[in-house]
């Protein structure tokens, strides 16, 4: 079982808390400048969006199996047990190969940094670890984002959507969106109108396994194509050496 | 003559200040100062073309290992030493603009501690790693000879199977994984660049630019050093590539009508531009030319038709890396000028090494003693035989 959080837009009254108390468990600065900016970066791992006074959080889905950890050649980023994909600055090297392999952008870059580092929500690993809930869930006044038990959020939401079908668009983001993730949002409009890729886009399957297709191939490829490209020295050579013993044994009869 | 040196001169060392100072900028500044990456576009210019084309326009060394070692392709064996050289700077010029791109590139050595198996980056980056050392290795006897060390040479040649088939190995594995590093990004980068068959698309176009390669460097060669050239070597090439361009060609026909984009790709659109050039400059000219007998007996048209498909290729791996993201992030990605800046050094330096290298090592066969020139040429006329990486 694993840790996750449930976003249910429609209880979200837009006040930003989420948003001041990330920061303060992350030791980032925010005022009143980061808090009307509406865009997640480096010192903002979760913004509220408003559309139309229609709210929409953005933040790390923490995916069953991350693009993100699969990726990193260092493995600096990887999943917990518990249900965060955390991230050990320590090992980056700075490639930033998570940052494109990520399908909803999530990691971002202290660009101007001489020693940057990759930030994203990395779902308070330490208050998880000490029982606590995210920061985020426990400061929201609404209950619009619930921290829990993947499963029992999963209950929870279908459950929202049964008794309310009106106020609900019939999906769980999240659900099974690139295999899972332990982000899920229900809401009353289409996620994708706040930047999130189609489901249909990003697909069902886990995107690790499109590179590893690959990758599993190579320890059966490297023995295999050594032994061709062996098999064709040996060839080649082999019947040159056999030329030059015919031409030594011809020029040794003629003399 | 003289005026000709030293303008070229004054073109290297322009190149050589201004890409000090932008690396000043990268290192003092950050990258955020130095390039225009950006959360939305974390992989920018550098990539695409210090990386992703670095590393295609040094295949001529393991193209023509392959064909003279493993193949038995005696004709071509007076390029060998040279394509091997441009391989083996190639690669270091590669590692060092690696260096510039990576965010903390004094951790790059960490690829050989923490090892995620799982991650085609890993696997590129430790390919790179052994195979610049099986050139090292490859181009090493080129300094024994020089000094005349024989033991050292005869160890050498004790491993030359070895470092063959290894550096062919090594060069499938990581050429193709280029490609692969984008088979993770299904839902970001545009249809037309975006397949299954990356990888493919990666080793065929590597082995079709080697050739070129070869092609355009051996041409190059003999107008800086005032070298005959060998037609029957750019003949046998000439016709090669055209094998492998058709290869190439049918791969990606057979993969658009695979996908169904048949259609789409003539449509106009942003991208549509992009590709048309692409395949342009990578099939319909060299192909039209070099199927006629007079151009692949012709050095000057064999020439055209080889930087035309390099420039392809190039078109088509900045449309991976760049272009093809574009619509996904919803803005253009235009470099800084540092950004070129640092690249044109490292292609500068490239040019600079292979005249040092030609002058002071017998790498152009010992069949013709080596030519001595005045020091002046140093880095400067020979800048005009080797091109980008």
């Amino acid at each position: 079982m694993s840790k996750a959080l449930l976003y249910d837009a429609t209880l979200c009254i837009g006040c930003k808390q989420c948003e001041g108390a990330c920061a303060q468990q992350n030791n980032l600065p925010y005022d009143d400048t980061v808090a009307a900016e509406p865009v997640q970066s480096a010192h903002k791992y979760t913004v509220v969006l408003n559309k139309n006074d229609k709210y929409m959080r953005r933040l790390c889905m923490h995916c069953e199996e991350p693009a993100c950890a699969s990726v990193c050649p260092v493995g600096a980023l990887h999943k917990t047990k518990a249900g965060p994909v955390v991230y050990d600055v320590w090992k980056c090297i700075g490639c930033r190969y998570c940052m494109v392999a990520c399908p909803f952008s999530q990691p971002k870059y202290e660009w101007q940094s001489l020693n940057p580092r990759i930030r994203k929500c990395i779902m308070c690993p330490d208050r998880l670890a000490a029982g606590k809930q995210t920061a985020c869930a426990e400061i929201c006044p609404t209950g619009a984002t619930k921290f829990g038990e993947r499963e029992d959020l999963i209950g929870e939401a279908k459950q929202r959507i049964q008794q309310n079908p009106a106020n609900y668009k019939p999906r769980i983001y999240g659900l099974n969106e690139v295999g899972g993730t332990s982000v899920l949002l229900i809401a009353g409009t289409d996620v994708e109108d706040f930047g999130y890729p189609a489901s249909p886009k990003i697909g069902e399957k886990p995107m690790p396994e499109y590179t590893g297709r690959v990758m599993e191939r190579i320890p059966d490829f490297v023995p295999l194509w050594t032994l061709v490209l062996g098999g064709v020295y040996w060839i080649s050579h082999r019947r040159d050496e056999v030329a030059a013993a015919e031409a030594a044994e011809k020029n040794g009869g003629k003399q | 003559m003289k005026f000709k040196l030293t303008f070229w001169k004054t073109v290297f060392l322009v190149i050589m200040v201004a890409g000090l100072y932008s690396s000043y900028v990268r290192f003092f500044h950050g990258l955020g100062a130095a390039t225009n990456m950006s959360d939305q576009f974390p992989w920018g210019f550098w990539i695409g073309f210090d990386c992703l084309c670095g590393v295609m326009l040094a295949a001529g060394g393991f193209c023509m290992v392959g064909a003279v070692y493993l193949f038995n392709v005696e004709r071509l064996h007076p390029v060998v030493k040279p394509a091997v050289l441009t391989a083996f700077l190639g690669y270091l010029l590669f590692i060092c603009g690696l260096l510039f791109d990576l965010g903390r590139p004094w951790f790059i050595w960490h690829q050989l501690i923490y090892r995620n198996v799982h991650s085609v980056m890993f696997e590129v980056g430790m390919c790179v790693m052994t195979y610049t050392t099986v050139l090292f290795f490859e181009f090493l006897p080129n300094v024994f000879e020089r000094l005349n060390w024989k033991t050292p040479i005869k160890w050498i040649q004790a491993i030359y199977p070895v470092l063959i088939v290894a550096g062919i190995l090594l060069s499938t594995l990581h050429q193709s994984s280029l490609g692969s590093l984008y088979l993770i990004m299904p839902s970001k980068l545009h249809p037309f660049w975006y397949t299954p068959a990356l990888p493919f698309f990666f080793f065929a176009s590597a082995v079709a630019v080697g050739l070129s390669m070869t092609i355009f460097e051996s041409t190059q060669s003999a107008k800086a050093f005032g070298r005959q050239l060998e037609l029957p070597v750019l003949v046998t090439l000439g016709g090669a590539l055209l094998v492998a361009l058709w290869v190439n060609l049918l791969l990606r026909v057979e993969d658009f009508y695979h996908r169904g984009l048949l259609r789409e790709i003539f449509k106009p659109s942003y991208e549509a531009y992009f590709l048309w050039l692409e395949l342009i400059l990578t099939y319909g000219i060299p192909i039209a030319m070099l199927s006629f007998r007079k151009v692949r007996l012709s050095p000057k048209l064999l020439y055209f038709a080889s930087v035309s498909t390099v420039l392809g290729f190039i078109t088509n791996r900045l449309n991976i890396a760049v272009i093809g993201f574009e619509t996904y992030v919803g803005h253009h990605f235009v470099p800084r000028w540092t950004e070129f800046s640092i690249t044109l050094m490292m292609m500068a330096m490239g040019f600079f090494l292979f005249g040092l290298a030609v002058q002071y090592l017998p790498i152009f066969t010992a069949e013709e003693p080596h030519v001595v020139h005045e020091p002046s040429v140093i880095g400067v006329a020979p800048a005009l035989s080797h091109a980008g990486d």
